[in-house]
């Protein structure tokens, strides 16, 4: 296999030149850094004919914190602080993923109630991610409301968890051989009410968005990717299966309690934008059907196994480990030399697979599609650069 | 003359029982006839207090309104700081905005530039000059003033494609084609919306088209065909405004602030007064066209309701009908979201404009047939 590597420059060099007055001439614009559609510093390049997308090229570097090469002077527990920085919006499941990955490496066994708690967060944080997602969503077309109603309940899930945990967006709870507290008193009763409020309100979402004609002609048929795209593009998460293609690592490989909960696996039929969007709204949803059978059943028993100040300690090898996030699967990949530092630590994110999709999807499409696209892959852009 | 003589002047004579219209230009001139040089004076500056008031004043509370009715439409207060309820931070924003440097790039058209603000804001007064807010408040009363009206329009998209061309930004240039196509584009369905009326009141003056509403409204009394038009004008007029769902010239999360991007300062401020102005100059209209402007609401033949209705002045209930339309057009802002150009253009080419067409030819036919009320 060969790899043709270009620079940035020579992508963007113009080729032709308009040799009549009918011609038209394509030119390129930076869409970012600073775009308020890309939610970040995200630069894509366009390259427009009039207003149609000939060609993405996105651009990535501006917030590299080399999380990467800090985990490879840091205890596994340290770790998980920074997992937390990349996908802001699903920290708790992110911290999951590093803690899952070291226990089955170290042979920690954890106690049900363990497991239930980080279930029951980890849902409750996949509702909150998805409102923004919707949210965000209706933004990106031009509706401002929206946002604030999605921001509005995802607040009261960030009021709940604060309680537990201490802190609003980069929560960092669990982590190898337990989660650090132990759940607040009023953590059920709260969860309880907060379902009973968002029911209702996830029909008002679907009234003041779905319904509409004008989100319906901005959505549909916008941005189509099949599942054999998606698949080689690395897509995951509702991007994936949005295009049919039912992977969804919490029912193929079930971690935490997953195993127990009944929920089903939503999945789009075309693939397009409106899918993606679908796909999110049906999974809180199912969240909600997995937190109400879990809630009431959790067991008593130790929040924590390994006392903190235990260093855990990794075997020599190399271990891989993976959760499904609020975006889609976060890998964790450890090469170990038997310390309690990894040697170097690989993040496989979500985002920066789904990214590469809008430079297959987006092309052909106006300015307004690719804003639409961007919303519906839902990018995080930290989690992009780590 | 003494100063008795202005006092007695009916510029505040709030009766609408003579609903005859006597414009403030008119004054003027019958002054100057009159041989009255000081009242031809101060007609002349009432005049140009009218126009520049309305634009300050409408611009603020306006403003106000729109950061209020946004608030309580998104489960929030709204501005609550800045003296009682946020009302003074209107004030303040325009005191920001005047202290701000007025930025201009270094490759850009500076005259353009500079320029462009003006001729937004040069249209949207000269729209307001022809509003007939009540019978006696009204700055001049042109004879052809729907022509008037559509021609000013069109001098709006003027400021936003130079604004957009001089800005020598890619973002800039995008608004201002989008801008230019729209405007163009919309203005046609809002002229048939208006052409219906216009068969119908047989005027293209205001007043009298206002006059010709003294049996009923033509939104009631063309039934099928006024409403049809009505709606057309106001998609049309929205359209034109350049608000949700059609704000593509500005499309802030695709464009990054379209056609005004590069513009800071004042010079913004003139922006985005203009776009509040024009609503309230469009809200006007089409309560001038279809709801019979400063006409009371009658019913039939229930003289005690009339009598009573007739006892509020012809102001208020222009203003209380302009600020129905207004915050109509601020409820679908902040409910909709933005249309694609592609659609928008399909909207206009192949649906509002055919109807329209239609419309036209059916509204012929009602008048020919008598068959309206």
């Amino acid at each position: 296999m060969s790899v043709n590597i270009t620079t940035l420059d020579e992508r963007t060099r113009v080729t032709s030149e308009a040799d009549s007055a009918l011609d038209t001439e394509e030119y390129f614009v930076n869409m970012g850094p600073q775009h308020p559609a890309t939610h970040g510093v995200l630069r894509m390049v366009l390259k427009l004919d009039g207003e149609t997308i000939k060609e993405v090229i996105p651009v990535l570097g501006y917030i590299h914190r080399s999380i990467e090469k800090i985990c490879e002077h840091s205890t596994y527990r340290q770790i998980v602080h920074l997992t937390d920085r990349m996908d802001y919006l699903s920290s708790i499941m992110n911290n999951w993923a590093v803690s899952l990955t070291v226990e089955k490496a170290a042979n920690i066994e954890l106690t049900e109630r363990i497991e239930y708690i980080r279930t029951i967060v980890a849902e409750l944080e996949r509702i909150h991610s998805h409102q923004v997602a919707w949210g965000v969503m209706g933004m990106d077309l031009g509706a401002f409301t929206p946002f604030l109603y999605g921001f509005r309940d995802r607040e009261l899930v960030t009021d709940i968890l604060e309680e537990t945990i201490g802190a609003r967006l980069t929560m960092n709870y669990i982590q190898p051989g337990g989660v650090m507290f132990d759940i607040h008193p009023n953590f059920v009763k709260k969860v309880k009410e907060y379902i009973a409020y968002f029911r209702p309100k996830l029909d008002e979402y679907e009234d003041l968005m779905s319904g509409n004609p004008i989100i319906q002609q901005r959505l549909r048929d916008v941005g189509t990717m099949d599942g054999e795209t998606a698949l080689s593009y690395g897509a995951t998460g509702p991007v994936l299966r949005a295009s049919r293609v039912p992977y969804d690592l919490r029912k193929i490989e079930p971690y935490g309690v997953y195993g127990k909960a009944d929920f089903n696996v939503a999945i789009g039929t075309a693939g397009d934008c409106w899918d993606r969007y679908y796909v999110r709204i049906e999974e809180m949803r199912q969240s909600i059907r997995i937190i109400e059978q879990l809630i009431d059943n959790i067991p008593e028993g130790k929040f924590m196994v390994k006392k903190p100040a235990v260093k855990i300690k990794v075997p020599e090898g190399r271990y891989y480990g993976h959760v499904e996030t609020a975006r889609g699967v976060l890998g964790v990949f450890i090469v170990s030399q038997g310390k309690d530092i990894p040697y170097r630590m690989y993040f496989r994110t979500p985002n920066f697979h789904n990214l590469w999709c809008t430079t297959a999807i987006a092309p052909g499409g106006r300015i307004g599609d690719l804003v639409a696209i961007t919303a519906s892959l839902d990018l995080v852009i930290p989690d992009i650069d780590r | 003359m003494n100063i008795l003589d202005l006092l007695s002047i009916p510029i505040l004579n709030i009766s609408s029982s003579g609903w005859e219209t006597i414009t403030i230009a008119q004054r003027a001139a019958d002054a100057l006839s009159g041989n009255s040089i000081e009242l031809t004076i101060f007609f002349l500056i009432l005049c140009i207090l009218i126009t520049v008031s309305m634009l300050a004043g409408l611009g603020m509370v306006l403003i106000y309104a729109e950061r209020k009715i946004a608030g309580h439409f998104q489960c929030r207060l709204g501005p609550m700081r800045v003296g009682w309820h946020g009302t003074l931070q209107a004030f303040a924003d325009v005191l920001k905005l005047l202290l701000k440097e007025d930025l201009v790039p270094a490759r850009a058209d500076k005259l353009l530039h500079l320029g462009a603000p003006f001729l937004s804001i040069l249209a949207t007064v000269l729209g307001l000059a022809i509003i007939p807010m009540s019978p006696s408040i009204q700055v001049i009363d042109v004879n052809i003033g729907v022509v008037y009206v559509t021609a000013i329009t069109g001098l709006g998209v003027l400021g936003a494609l130079i604004a957009g061309w001089s800005s020598n930004n890619k973002w800039s240039l995008l608004g201002a084609m989008r801008a230019g196509a729209q405007l163009i584009s919309y203005e046609l369905s809002a002229t048939l919306g208006i052409l219906v009326i216009v068969l119908f009141a047989g005027s293209l003056q205001l007043s009298e088209i206002i006059q010709s509403q003294a049996e009923g409204w033509w939104i009631w009394r063309a039934h099928i065909v006024g409403i049809i038009a009505f709606f057309i004008f106001l998609i049309a007029s929205t359209a034109e405004l350049n608000r949700t769902p059609f704000d593509l010239p500005e499309g802030e999360s695709e464009l990054t602030g379209g056609f005004h991007t590069e513009y800071s300062g004042l010079r913004f401020a003139f922006f985005f007064l203009s776009e509040f102005v024009n609503m309230f100059v469009a809200s006007a209209l089409v309560v001038t066209l279809f709801f019979g402007g400063w006409m009371p609401f009658h019913i039939g033949n229930w003289e005690a309701f009339n009598s009573i209705m007739d006892l509020i002045p012809p102001a208020i209930w222009f203003a209380g009908k302009s600020a129905f339309f207004i915050f109509l057009l601020m409820w679908f802002r902040w409910t909709f979201p933005r249309m694609r150009i592609d659609q928008l253009m399909r909207l206009e080419w192949k649906i509002l404009l055919p109807i329209g067409f239609a419309n036209i030819f059916l509204a012929s036919l009602v008048i020919l047939t008598k068959f309206h009320f």
